[in-house]
């Protein structure tokens, strides 16, 4: 795994508002085909690390690269799903063109509307498609989130960034999501940004921690643990205890011969 | 005299091409109020709209002030009012991408003056200067040069929102998301803006303010009510504002009431009525469940 090329790196990098530093000196990095958990408690700067992976921030030292270009080369490439929509209730639209929205680029214009077929594959993929015709805002809280996971896969991404994605979620539709990722794992990087600190799902490979201060810095900074099996269970616990240098990769499973 | 001719014998009627003006009228702005008004209110900007329409009254009192006292003859308040639009747009625009919670300030802000000024110049314009004319419009003044002018920024307008409808469509529902497929977000939206003051400014010297803000929200609210999208909802809004125009039109002209207000009381009775209704249904809808 170690000979694929890197997926996200960040090397150095710092980033700050006016009058706060959020990030110091952050340098990790994982690989494509990995599935990563990054763990931080609320206001560590999750948000900001994630608008930084998606070029909607630059950072004032340090470099961010995804995929091995610049953030804002790459996105073509990338499935974001977002924590929520902020969106109107009012806003009329159907399943179906909220995925279709994920083939969306600049350029994107009427005359291309081949796109309903890959949107119903999409859908059958979060195992949807029976509602595409459906209003959006029918839709259950869990549902919803997984027509903007739909939304994401439209253009088979090599990378798939969730936030927050079993926030608010019910266990069924959790179980669901996680399947619907299970069937990705290895084909495409998967990152996982959550709040949830102790444990994180059966299926990731490694776990970043953003909960990090240096010595003498105010920005908070990336380490890596280590990951334990439950028994039995579908989640592994992160061992806070162990801390790995965030830099530095192996990769537990398939070693040696991928 | 004409109140005795029925509102249809007058629509045909080849001595009197003001009212078949008119009509006209109504359906070339039907278009623009559909098409437009479902952006803006999907976009969730109608208050922006409402604050560059009421601010072009400034321009136009400046227009007449400089016209009249002769410092620049033959200036049309058209162009006044162009100007004090793409002014106000450039400046609501450029506070809400660099200073959100400003927003709702600096409309109401430019709301106020905008109309302050323009009551100030008519104030000292030589001889009588009615501002309520250019709030509510005469719809039956219209020119044929003037339809031709709505005729175009129909087409234009239209030709946008056809071109557009994706980034436009992404952009309004979940503007983060459309920034990360690479949709230049703030020109959209400052595009919307600038394309809605023109449209505003064309509209309005036909068919006076009020009833500019009042289509351009509810017949597009109206339809949001049923629409599945965004373009049926532009389709819908259309039909309904091509209905309150003649509906408007036909009881103002039967009744001798001035049509413009005739139009918008019955938009807002109708958007009125509909949300009533859904409530109702909404309610009983819960009422079952429970």
């Amino acid at each position: 795994m170690l000979d694929k090329p890197v997926a996200l790196k960040f090397s150095d990098v710092t980033f700050s508002y006016p009058h706060h530093t959020v990030l110091q000196e952050v340098s990790f990095h994982f690989h494509s085909g990995e599935f990563i958990a990054l763990v931080g408690p609320n206001g560590a700067g999750k948000t900001t690390l994630l608008k930084l992976i998606l070029g909607l921030e630059q950072p004032q030292e340090g470099i961010v690269e995804l995929l091995g270009m610049a953030p804002k080369k790459s996105l073509a490439n990338i499935g974001y799903v977002p924590q929520h929509v902020n969106y109107d209730p009012t806003f009329p639209i159907s399943v179906l063109e909220v995925v279709r929205m994920g083939a969306l680029t600049k350029r994107s214009n009427p005359i291309a509307r081949e796109t309903n077929e890959s949107a119903l594959k999409a859908l059958s993929l979060v195992e949807l498609q029976d509602l595409a015709k459906r209003p959006y805002n029918a839709l259950s809280g869990g549902q919803r989130r997984r027509v903007l996971v739909a939304r994401a896969l439209i253009g088979n991404p090599s990378m798939l960034i969730l936030d927050e994605p079993t926030a608010n979620m019910d266990k069924t539709s959790e179980q669901r999501l996680y399947n619907t990722l299970a069937k990705l794992k290895g084909e495409t990087t998967i990152l996982i940004v959550t709040h949830d600190m102790k444990s994180v799902s059966s299926l990731t490979d490694r776990v970043f921690c953003i909960d990090a201060h240096k010595s003498g810095k105010e920005g908070r900074t990336v380490v890596q643990h280590t990951l334990e099996a439950v028994d039995g269970g579908d989640e592994k616990k992160v061992r806070h205890d162990v801390e790995i240098p965030a830099d530095f990769c192996h990769f537990p499973r398939e070693e040696g011969n991928v | 005299m004409f109140e005795s001719v029925g509102f249809f014998s007058a629509l045909f009627n080849p001595n009197l091409p003001f009212i078949r003006n008119a009509f006209f009228a109504g359906v070339l702005s039907s278009v623009l109020f559909g098409v437009l008004g479902s952006v803006v209110t999907v976009k969730r900007i109608s208050s922006l709209a409402g604050a560059i329409s009421h601010a072009v009254l400034g321009g136009i009192g400046m227009a007449l002030y400089l016209s009249a006292t002769g410092i620049m003859p033959n200036l049309s308040p058209m162009v006044g009012a162009m100007v004090f639009a793409l002014i106000s747009a450039l400046i609501i625009g450029f506070v809400s991408l660099k200073s959100k919670q400003r927003e709702d300030t600096v409309i109401q802000a430019i709301w106020a003056i905008g109309m302050s000024i323009g009551v100030l110049f008519m104030a000292k314009t030589p001889g009588y200067t009615d501002p309520s004319s250019f709030l509510f419009g005469n719809i039956l003044l219209i020119s044929t040069q003037d339809l031709v002018l709505l005729l175009i920024l129909d087409v234009i307008v239209v030709f946008l929102a056809w071109f557009f409808y994706p980034q436009i469509e992404a952009t309004a529902f979940d503007e983060e998301f459309a920034k990360v497929r690479g949709v230049p977000t703030q020109k959209v939206f400052l595009a919307i803006l600038s394309v809605s003051a023109i449209a505003v400014v064309l509209l309005q010297t036909f068919v006076g303010i009020v009833m500019v803000i009042a289509m351009l929200t509810l017949p597009a609210g109206t339809a949001g009510f049923k629409a599945k999208n965004l373009a049926s909802m532009m389709f819908f809004a259309t039909l309904y504002s091509l209905l309150f125009s003649f509906g408007g039109l036909a009881l103002g002209w039967t009744l001798d009431m001035p049509v413009g207000a005739m139009v918008v009381v019955l938009a807002g009775a109708f958007f009125l009525g509909r949300s009533l209704g859904n409530l109702i249904r909404k309610r009983s809808m819960k009422h079952d469940k429970s």
